[in-house]
């Protein structure tokens, strides 16, 4: 590229260095895109210029699998979708192949579903607030979350045996009565948590650099989030007041008071503050479940052998990362023709081009955060 | 012992041999500061930290250094090996370098510069080169990215940090280290009580300048993997950790021997003696501190799970008690020579290992710094501040030199109280919002 200036009225050619554009390959190897997500970065210089997400690094077939598995056989592979909110996945493809059967649980299961259902969102905010700080530089709270998360882990290893991919509910109800000291531990642990929020918010909260990296860092308006179909916190801190809970409730959601936060912005710090606030009302709800668990049985009779009548349902929850759907078809027999999951982290991660455009890659690597994805779900 | 040296090389031997001890021994000392700093993070971190090789972990080090030293040098694709090899070598040999001016106290230094302090700053900024080019050769985006972020950073905060130490200069009139803390001596007061805005400057460069966080944008991990040294495995790579901290120890004594002078004893009026023993108690304090952690690492012994264990941290326990005899015995009348050498070098190690520490906490506490953000703080807060702060330092010793006006209690805090006002200042001024960046056209 040449360009013409003027010396004393005689033109003078100079040529401009030139920059080009810079093609940086982000994963599937990489401590901070939170799995096997690998982006293909277009750079000028240290700024974005656009993204591709390239995906299905940990493409199992899911879905595939669930037409030759019977109803019961599927139900722990969906587990294995966003792995660190099993329970949430699990409440979701249970209610979804009990409304298939025209069953629902009785309201004990029910109101113990809701319990396990909010820790576990506890649980996967903790998990998102760690790994989130950790990507933007600080390294100290991550520790602190998992130490929190660990105590809910126990929890539900004690009610069901397993930690991780619990597989705690059963299509109509639940397999295990809850244990002995169940309520203690649970308001235990509510009790302890609200002083331990308090202490992750005064590290982060009024942080000057944590605003600063946070603050107008991939803002995403109302409209586009809505346009992009990106539910969950994000849908929440872009302003739009819409839960799952509330909007369509579902398990016990309806007998309970809770706030729905919402953000301003729509930008990374928005986000930050709407799941923080998410995570004491998970709190309030969990204690408010446990003062009045109804007796009574904890499985509807849906017979050992599941045989829908054919039809087809889509049932949607609010999983902690957004709207996790169902949408299954019987056709008749003991396994389903088909199901089709609507993952929350495969939808929010479409508006990752539109958050990171113009920001620098440490921005990039926010936004990543704060959409909270997990590979498991999003490549199924 | 002294005549059996030839004359002509008798100015040699001692900057020899220390130069040979700082050689032998800074590597290991490094990998203690490794251990230190995991074991630290750990503790704030509600974890116990490295706890299986040997007691407490403390010879994981020695086996780290021996992991790295037989794992494969990995030369990637496309590299420019030349640079590659010779690349990690510049930062450890200018890291090192830097460290033939320093004075661990007043015997301890291998060469008493008159321009001492401009030698180690400038031999100290050289290392940037071993970044810049290994970040160049290794023909990676992310090396590349790390390797342009640190030369820029270096330059911005090279220019704060100098000018923190303009401030200090002018105090002590000198250039030779040895002269500076010798002006703290004489004036009977450390250089942070006069001017501590330009301490704080220059330990927010320093911290910079390190690379370490919150401004480790170099090698942000998790933006871009491991910023310049992406690609360097094995033994290259532990070159470059040795030269970032060494670094580090390189900073805090700069800011020693300027700020919290040198290996001057705190409290040099305070007399007050160790009862019952003709010893100044400050003078004691040392082989005491050493004694209790003698004592501490005893009450470990039993607890540790094995045999060898127990004796190792025995051993460690014997060592401290030794290290205290050595402290103790240069109180007595004979050994008065030594007396400054050991207890110099003591509280200078000490006053480096608070500052290192204070680099450690500042760590594992703040979130990392976005790269304009960064060059933000540097031109826009901490060169002004910089520059006005050598202006009214210089401004008050004009004050107190021709009119005579011996108040030097009076002219810090008001001195202080100026650079407070512009700090605040410059910070409104600093947080107002910058115009929008220049959104990036749609493709």
């Amino acid at each position: 590229m040449t360009d013409a200036l003027t010396n004393g009225g005689s033109p003078i050619e100079t040529t401009v260095l030139g920059a080009d554009e810079i093609i940086l390959n982000m994963g599937p190897q990489h401590p901070s895109t939170h799995g096997v997500l690998r982006v293909k970065l277009k750079l000028d210089g240290e700024r974005v210029l656009s993204t591709e997400c390239i995906i299905g690094y940990l493409h199992r077939g899911v879905e595939k699998i669930a037409e030759h598995r019977s109803y019961q056989q599927f139900a722990p592979y969906v587990d294995r979708m966003d792995y660190v909110a099993a329970v949430s996945n699990g409440l979701g493809y249970c209610e979804t192949v009990e409304k298939l059967l025209g069953a629902e649980a009785p309201p004990r299961a029910r109101v113990v579903r809701t319990i396990l259902t909010e820790l576990q969102r506890i649980a996967s905010h903790l998990l998102w607030l760690g790994t989130h700080a950790l990507d933007i530089g600080a390294l100290t709270p991550v520790f602190y979350c998992f130490r929190e998360r660990e105590e809910i882990l126990k929890i539900f290893e004690k009610y069901c045996g397993a930690r991780l991919t619990t597989h705690a509910f059963r299509i109509g109800g639940l397999q295990y009565e809850t244990y002995d000291e169940f309520e203690t531990d649970v308001k235990r642990f509510c009790d302890d948590f609200s002083g331990k929020v308090d202490e992750y918010e005064t590290l982060l909260t009024e942080n000057r650099i944590w605003v600063g990296r946070t603050k107008g860092v991939g803002i995403l308006s109302t409209a586009d989030a809505i346009a992009l179909g990106v539910t969950g916190p994000m849908l929440r801190a872009s302003g739009l007041k819409w839960d799952l809970r509330k909007a369509q409730p579902y398990a016990a959601y309806d007998q309970y008071e809770f706030d729905i936060p919402t953000g301003k912005n729509g930008d990374t710090y928005d986000r930050y503050l709407v799941r923080m606030e998410e995570m004491r009302q998970s709190r309030r709800i969990c204690l408010q479940a446990i003062e009045n668990i109804p007796s009574g049985p904890i499985m509807a009779k849906v017979g050992k052998v599941l045989k829908p009548p054919p039809g087809e349902v889509y049932h949607s929850i609010e999983a902690p990362k957004g709207e996790l759907g169902y949408y299954a078809v019987s056709d008749g027999t003991t396994q389903p023709y088909r199901v089709r999951v609507r993952p929350p982290s495969f939808i929010n991660l479409q508006a990752l081009d539109k958050m990171a455009r113009g920001a620098l890659v440490a921005d990039l690597v926010a936004i990543i955060g704060t959409t909270d994805i997990v590979l498991g779900e999003v490549d199924r | 012992m002294s005549h059996l040296i030839p004359p002509a090389i008798a100015p040699f031997v001692v900057p020899v041999i220390c130069g040979i001890v700082l050689v032998a021994v800074f590597p290991l000392l490094a990998g203690y500061i490794v251990l230190l700093e995991r074991k630290l993070m750990a503790d704030m971190q509600a974890r116990l930290g490295p706890m299986r090789v040997g007691p407490h972990g403390l010879l994981q080090p020695i086996a780290d250094a021996f992991k790295l030293l037989i794992k494969e040098d990995i030369i990637p694709q496309g590299a420019d090996k030349f640079m590659f090899y010779v690349a990690p070598l510049i930062s450890v040999t200018m890291a090192l370098v830097a460290f033939s001016a320093m004075p661990f106290g007043p015997v301890f230094q291998i060469a008493d510069l008159n321009v001492g302090l401009l030698f180690i700053v400038a031999v100290g900024s050289l290392g940037i080169y071993g970044i810049v080019l290994g970040g160049w050769s290794s023909n990676s985006h992310y090396s590349l990215i790390g390797a342009l972020r640190s030369a820029a950073q270096l330059v911005s905060y090279e220019t704060a940090a100098g000018l923190a130490l303009v401030s200090a200069l002018l105090l002590a009139g000198s250039l030779s280290m040895k002269d500076i803390v010798q002006a703290q001596a004489d004036q009977g007061v450390w250089f942070i009580f006069v001017v501590p805005i330009g301490f704080f400057i220059y330990f927010v460069s320093s911290i910079a300048e390190t690379n370490r966080a919150p401004f480790d944008l170099p090698e942000a991990e998790s933006e871009l993997v491991a910023g310049y040294m992406t690609e360097y495995s094995g033994f290259r790579w532990a070159l470059y950790f040795l030269a970032e901290y060494a670094n580090m120890v390189i900073v805090a004594g700069i800011a020693t021997t300027l700020f919290l002078g040198g290996w001057l004893r705190p409290f040099p009026g305070n007399h007050q003696h160790l009862i019952g023993t003709p010893f100044e108690l400050l003078d004691a304090l040392p082989s005491l501190l050493f004694l209790g952690v003698a004592l501490y690492c005893l009450s470990l012994v039993p607890r540790q799970p094995v045999q060898v264990q127990k004796l190792f941290m025995a051993g460690v326990a014997g060592a401290c008690v030794l290290l205290a005899a050595v402290m103790a015995l240069t109180l007595f009348p004979p050994f008065d020579a030594a007396r400054e050498g050991v207890h110099g070098a003591f509280w200078f190690m000490a006053k480096v290992g608070g500052y290192v520490y204070t680099f450690l906490w500042v760590r594992f506490t703040f979130p990392r710094y976005r790269f304009d953000q960064l060059m933000r703080l540097g031109w826009r807060f901490l060169i002004p501040l910089a520059l006005v702060n050598v202006l009214v330092v210089s401004a008050s010793i004009v004050v107190q030199q021709n009119w005579e006006w011996k108040h030097p209690v009076v002219s810090t805090v008001v001195t202080t109280a100026i650079m407070l006002a512009v700090a605040f200042w410059l910070a409104e001024e600093g947080a107002k919002p910058e115009p929008a960046p220049q959104p990036a056209d749609g493709e």
